[in-house]
């Protein structure tokens, strides 16, 4: 965002600034390379002088020139001695020479060449000329980008210079395009080169590009208009599609949350059948979890920052596991087919822990810090892609894995099947049917502890963050089917992704709306969700 | 010879309550208008509204042991029909303020002209007629609860799956009324109310007619669902709750007695809210909010289900304890009372207080044959 | 050859002369139903009909489809292909659901007993009664002198009278089974699906519950038994059929199925 708005107003100067100093470079007629007579004309100590230098400094090329204004800026240019000769103030007030940047021979006293704000200008436009020239190839981009998306005609033949002295096929291209830019509004060129023109911006395929090639005008000759209006199908079908694609990313970016929200639910829901209406609290306490981590790592282990959370997951884990065993052996093991009393036994408990947690850590929100590696984006084409949000997707997919294994390979995975198909059976079997409720139970509830640690990264750390999950993700799981993990991934994924398609229609809180309305509906078609168990043992 | 004893309409439990409500709508105002200010008996105004307040709660625990206790759907979405007819209500005490607003805009509620809106919404057309307002506190209830269990009991959406539905039902409709677009005053909601029906809504006369109002709207709706569940149509919803395949295969359509159930207790809910609004002289969309409504549920559970009369005791006696304990010293710690509560009534007290009670009576009177009540008495499991 | 498929010579629509005399003759009429769940063939092909006034036991391992058959002809189930028609053909049972089946006369007694616990035996009878249904017409319902003459009838048959006034829950096994029946009877069915009638009951209880099947019989209702008890079945003495695998093995007398090689291997043993 500021960024942009940084771009946007370089550009704007940048153009003022090349014509002006266009306009001296003309009169000036400066040798390339050549900057003594520019350096000269610094002495006179009159503002057209300086203003005239500056001009020719900026068209000069000379590896110099950019020290020579910058410190202009900076009140660093300084003349005097006979003849009167410019110097660099460096640190400690030496005198160094503005070619060389070397300590002068001599030191005669000196004075600052004045600037007023006419002179101010100029440098600004100096600065902006000579970066399309720095010797930096990611400088020159920028440059070249804010000409293109100015359009000035008067910065043509900067642009132009610039061009034909340029090597980097980078920084060409974005040259290129940014003089066909400015070609496709301006007056009096051949309908081929416009097309060109147009051609060589719909080929760049950005929101800039759209903008551009809308400005054709309406005096352009009829095949150059049609070469903009394909190419601004073209633009805007592909555009779509990246929107579309980014909308996909952020929708499998809160499908992944929900899917860790949900998940620890799809054990005790869709596993045990208890509805834990504390789940969310489970949720939090992971997240609270990983506060009280970082505080310590804060005060005692500064270093382990970055480690914080890999160190706060077992921890969570541990912690929301052992407060899900103590629930399911005092309250919830009494309840066992009785699913509504459970709900309100659990959201009993639920207002106990959020009261818990508020009394311990006060009603605010709590920060929760990112660590390094979890910070910073990067882009694929024209999607934007932040670290966090990717670690999250990949975070919840290995949980999701990691208890697919547990349940699959692992004896009381095997034990807890056992038991959820058929009580007596596996009681008769040898198998404690009361400490696989308990282990079971603890899972579900330490999942939803891990799942804390990483909510903790997006959300506001406060008692109330459970509250927030707990219905979103029981509709993942009934929407996905009851008993089927692979049920909560697909909802949960579908269901965020739904979500986020829905958002630029709709808003976020009527997407939210309608998502909800659209699921209930769903429900009603599909009473056991997505992934159905069918057969005839569902109904007893 | 088939003719057996059927339960009175009115059960001794039912008389004694209707009674005590009775004594209460008279004695209240008595003692507010004619005891001295301070004598011990004096009832002040703001405690007259207070327990008007009570009597609307429970009235919607009524609406809730309904269709809980007797025909088993436990909605975790009453406190939508609640606030809908409060929000009926609140919208004709809204049109009645007329110039006295901030703005003084004769039409337009003071938050439409903060909101730079230019003309009334249509759906606000006719809330200043009193009568189409009263029409609406039932009617906008009423059909939501006809389209969602509709839908829902067609499709045989049971148990924690449709208290899981209704209770994104009012977290979706939580999440309407906060937007401003919305047309009902957003997050502030509705307030200022300055009269009703002509009579200043501030006025000590105002709040004692609304206290009784309250209290025969509670003995109504008492009579009303007692009349309803010893029914023959009272009767199927019973067995829908306890064998609901069973009853289809007898040949009733349990999704039609659900969704009459279903709408008569949004109805009820309904009345309640649009009586409390004009009590608590604000109405704002927290009362749609999912806890609120699972909070009725344990004021039922705490009462007795199924017993009618426990809901409306659940409901004064939990919210006369919430309102004593989150005045004083003790407020911090009133949520763990109420998180508690919900655990222990659900471990200890399964059948609430009236239920326990009713136990305890019938087996007192095992030789003495006569079943008086309850009528069903509720089972202990889901 | 050419992909195009050749329609079936047998439809619904339009069965062939012989299938379609079946048809009108019979009160239910199974043609070829096939229900699968989860790739489990619970019924294969079956086909058989029931004649008006017939009853009908029907054996068979567990297992072998008999309370999926009884789920599709009382609309519970779906079939995933196949014909069910009621009444001489003239009504589709498969586009119906359970509850207009029963309004059309098909009562269904279920394996485990259920009645409405929390009611007294007399409204459990009343519940069952045939009459209004609808839902705000029973608000204001009045129980008729010809209702309660018809119910103290039946609590005759039942031999519970004398428990009318005790909830359905606090019934014995065998009393609940009886009142099951006898709300079926109060429903008054042209057709009563009865599943385990004798589960749980002591050898006396047995042989009454075949006289009560026997007595309904005898007033016109058709019956179908399903039942394991081959005692009872004998004291039936009606046609058997054995399911197994989802479609008839062996139809015939008791006698003739009870000596039929395959029924000895799948079912009865050697």
């Amino acid at each position: 965002m500021t960024s942009s708005a940084r771009l946007f107003r370089l550009a704007r100067v940048l153009c003022s600034a090349l014509a002006l100093l266009l306009a001296a470079a003309l009169v000036q007629r400066a040798e390339a390379q050549d900057i003594s007579a520019a350096l000269s004309q610094l002495t006179t100590n009159k503002y057209d002088d300086t203003e005239a230098a500056l001009g020719a400094l900026a068209l000069s090329g000379s590896p110099a020139a950019a020290g020579i204004v910058s410190a202009l800026a900076d009140g660093k240019l300084v003349f005097g001695g006979l003849p009167p000769r410019v110097f660099i103030e460096g640190p400690g007030g030496a005198l160094l020479d503005p070619l060389t940047m070397q300590p002068a021979a001599d030191a005669p006293a000196v004075k600052p060449v004045r600037v007023n704000n006419r002179v101010r200008r100029a440098i600004e436009a100096a600065n902006g000329a000579l970066s399309l020239v720095s010797p930096d190839a990611g400088k020159r981009r920028e440059a070249a980008l804010a000409v293109g998306r100015s359009r000035d005609e008067a910065a043509l033949p900067a642009l132009e210079m610039a061009l034909a002295k340029e090597s980097d096929p980078k920084v060409k291209s974005a040259m290129n395009l940014a003089r066909a830019s400015i070609l496709i509004a301006k007056e009096g060129i051949t309908p081929a080169e416009r097309i060109a023109a147009v051609e060589l911006v719909g080929a760049e395929g950005n929101q800039d590009a759209l903008a551009i090639l809308r400005s054709v005008p309406e005096s352009a000759a009829p095949e150059v208009k049609q070469a903009a209006a394909v190419a601004i199908e073209g633009i805007e079908r592909n555009l779509a599609m990246w929107g579309m694609a980014q909308n996909v990313w952020y929708g499998l970016s809160l499908g992944s949350v929900l899917l860790l929200a949900a998940i620890g639910l799809a054990i005790t829901f869709g596993v045990m059948g208890v509805i834990n209406m504390a789940h969310g609290e489970m949720v939090m306490l992971g997240a609270y979890t990983t506060f009280v981590v970082q505080e310590v790592i804060r005060t005692s282990y500064p270093g382990l920052f970055d480690a914080s959370l890999l160190i706060a997951i077992p921890l969570a884990f541990l912690f929301t596991g052992l407060i899900g065993v103590l629930i399911e052996r005092t309250v919830i093991r009494f309840l066992y087919g009785r699913a509504l009393e459970t709900l309100l036994a659990t959201w009993g408990i639920s207002l106990i822990l959020q009261q818990a947690i508020r009394t311990i850590f006060g009603p605010t929100n709590r920060e929760v810090g990112a660590p390094s590696w979890m910070s910073g984006s990067f882009e694929i084409g024209h999607l934007s892609i932040t670290s966090g949000r990717l670690w999250i997707i990949v975070f919840a997919l290995l949980v999701f894995f990691a208890l697919l294994a547990t349940l699959r390979l692992t004896r009381i995975g095997l034990e807890m099947r056992a038991v959820t198909q058929n009580r007596r059976m596996a009681a008769s079997m040898g198998i404690r049917t009361n400490w696989v409720d308990a282990m079971t139970f603890g899972l579900g509830s330490g999942i939803a502890g891990i799942a804390g640690v990483a909510l903790s990264q997006i959300d506001n750390v406060s008692p109330n963050l459970g509250q927030s999950y707990i219905i979103d993700s029981f509709l993942v799981v009934v929407f996905g089917g009851v008993g089927n993990l692979w049920g909560t991934l697909v909802g949960a994924m579908t269901l965020g992704v739904a979500n986020k398609l829905l958002e630029p229609y709709a808003g976020a809180v009527l997407g939210k709306i309608a998502l909800l309305v659209i699921v209930i509906l769903f429900i009603q078609k599909r009473p056991r969700g997505l992934f159905a168990l069918k057969g005839r043992s569902i109904e007893t | 010879m088939s003719m057996t004893r059927q339960p009175a309409l009115l059960g001794t439990s039912g008389l004694i309550f209707l009674a005590v409500l009775f004594v209460a709508a008279v004695l209240v105002p008595v003692l507010n208008l004619y005891a001295a200010p301070d004598s011990a008996v004096h009832v002040p105004t703001y405690v007259v509204s207070l327990l008007g307040k009570y009597l609307t709660y429970a009235l919607l625990a009524l609406s809730v042991d309904l269709i809980w206790g007797y025909v088993g759907i436990l909605s975790l979405g009453q406190g939508a029909f609640f606030a809908l007819g409060g929000y009926a209500m609140g919208m004709y005490l809204m049109r009645q303020i007329g110039t006295r607003g901030v703005y003084g805009d004769p039409v337009l509620p003071d938050f439409m002209v903060f909101l730079n809106w230019k003309e009334l919404p249509w759906f606000w057309y006719g809330f200043d007629m009193f009568p189409f307002a009263a029409l609406m506190v039932l009617l906008a209830p009423g059909l939501l609860a006809l389209v969602f269990g509709w839908f829902a009991f067609r499709s045989r959406v049971t148990g924690v799956y449709l208290s899981i539905i209704t209770q994104a039902m009012t977290f979706a409709l939580l999440l309407a009324f906060f937007r401003n677009d919305m047309g009902f005053g957003g997050n502030n909601g509705l307030t200022d109310f300055k009269d009703i029906l002509g009579f200043n809504i501030q006025a000590d006369g105002t709040r004692l007619t609304l206290f009784v109002l309250s209290a025969l709207a509670l003995g109504l709706g008492y009579i009303l669902c007692r009349f309803l569940v010893r029914s023959h149509f009272g009767k199927v919803l019973v067995a829908v709750r306890d064998a609901e395949t069973r009853v289809r295969f007898t040949g009733y359509r349990a999704e039609n007695y659900k969704l009459v159930a279903f709408v008569v207790s949004a109805m009820l809910a309904g009345i309640a809210g649009a009586l409390y609004v004009p009590q608590v002289g604000i109405i704002n969309p927290s009362e749609f909010s999912p806890a609120n409504s699972i909070e009725i549920i344990v004021w039922v559970a705490v009462g007795g289900r199924g017993t009618l009369v426990g809901a409306a005791l659940g409901a004064v006696l939990v919210n006369y304890a919430k309102t004593y304990f989150t005045s004083g010293m003790l407020a911090p710690y009133w949520l763990f009372m109420l998180g508690g509560l919900f655990v222990a009534v659900t471990l200890f007290l399964p059948k609430g207080i009236v239920g326990t009670y009713y136990d305890w009576r019938e087996k007192r009177r095992q030789h003495d044959d006569i079943p008086d009540e309850p009528l069903a008495t509720p089972r202990p499991a889901e | 050859m050419t992909d195009i498929a050749i329609p079936e010579p047998t439809t619904a629509a339009e069965p062939a002369p012989a299938a379609k005399k079946e048809l009108t003759e019979a009160l239910l009429y199974l043609d070829a139903v096939t229900v699968t769940f989860d790739g489990f063939r619970a019924l294969n092909a079956l086909s058989f009909t029931v004649d008006p006034g017939e009853m009908r036991a029907v054996i068979g391992p567990n297992g072998a489809g008999k309370t999926t058959m009884m789920d599709v002809i009382t609309g519970k189930t779906r079939p995933d292909r196949g014909d069910v028609f009621f009444n001489g053909g003239t009504t589709d049972l498969t586009k119906l659901d359970e509850t207009q089946i029963a309004t059309l006369g098909i009562g269904r007694k279920f394996q485990k007993p259920t009645v409405f616990e929390n009611h007294t035996v007399l409204d459990n009878l009343r519940l069952a009664l045939k009459g209004q249904r609808r839902a705000l017409p029973n608000i204001f319902h009045r129980e008729s002198a010809a209702a309660r003459e018809r119910i103290d009838e039946i609590f005759e048959t039942i031999r519970l009278t004398e428990h009318r006034d005790r909830l359905g829950g606090a019934l014995s096994h065998g009393q609940k089974q009886w009142l099951e029946i006898g709300m079926l009877l109060a429903q008054d069915p042209k057709l009563l699906l009865v599943d385990e009638p004798v589960a749980g009951m002591t050898d006396a209880e047995t042989a009454q519950t075949a006289e009560l099947l026997r007595e309904i019989n005898a007033n016109g209702h058709s019956v179908v038994v399903v039942e394991h008890d081959m005692t009872f079945v004998r004291d039936l003495g009606v046609r058997v059929m054995c399911l197994h695998e989802g479609s008839v093995l062996a139809e015939g007398t008791l006698d003739q199925v009870s000596a039929n090689e395959r029924v000895i291997e799948v079912y009865l043993g050697r």
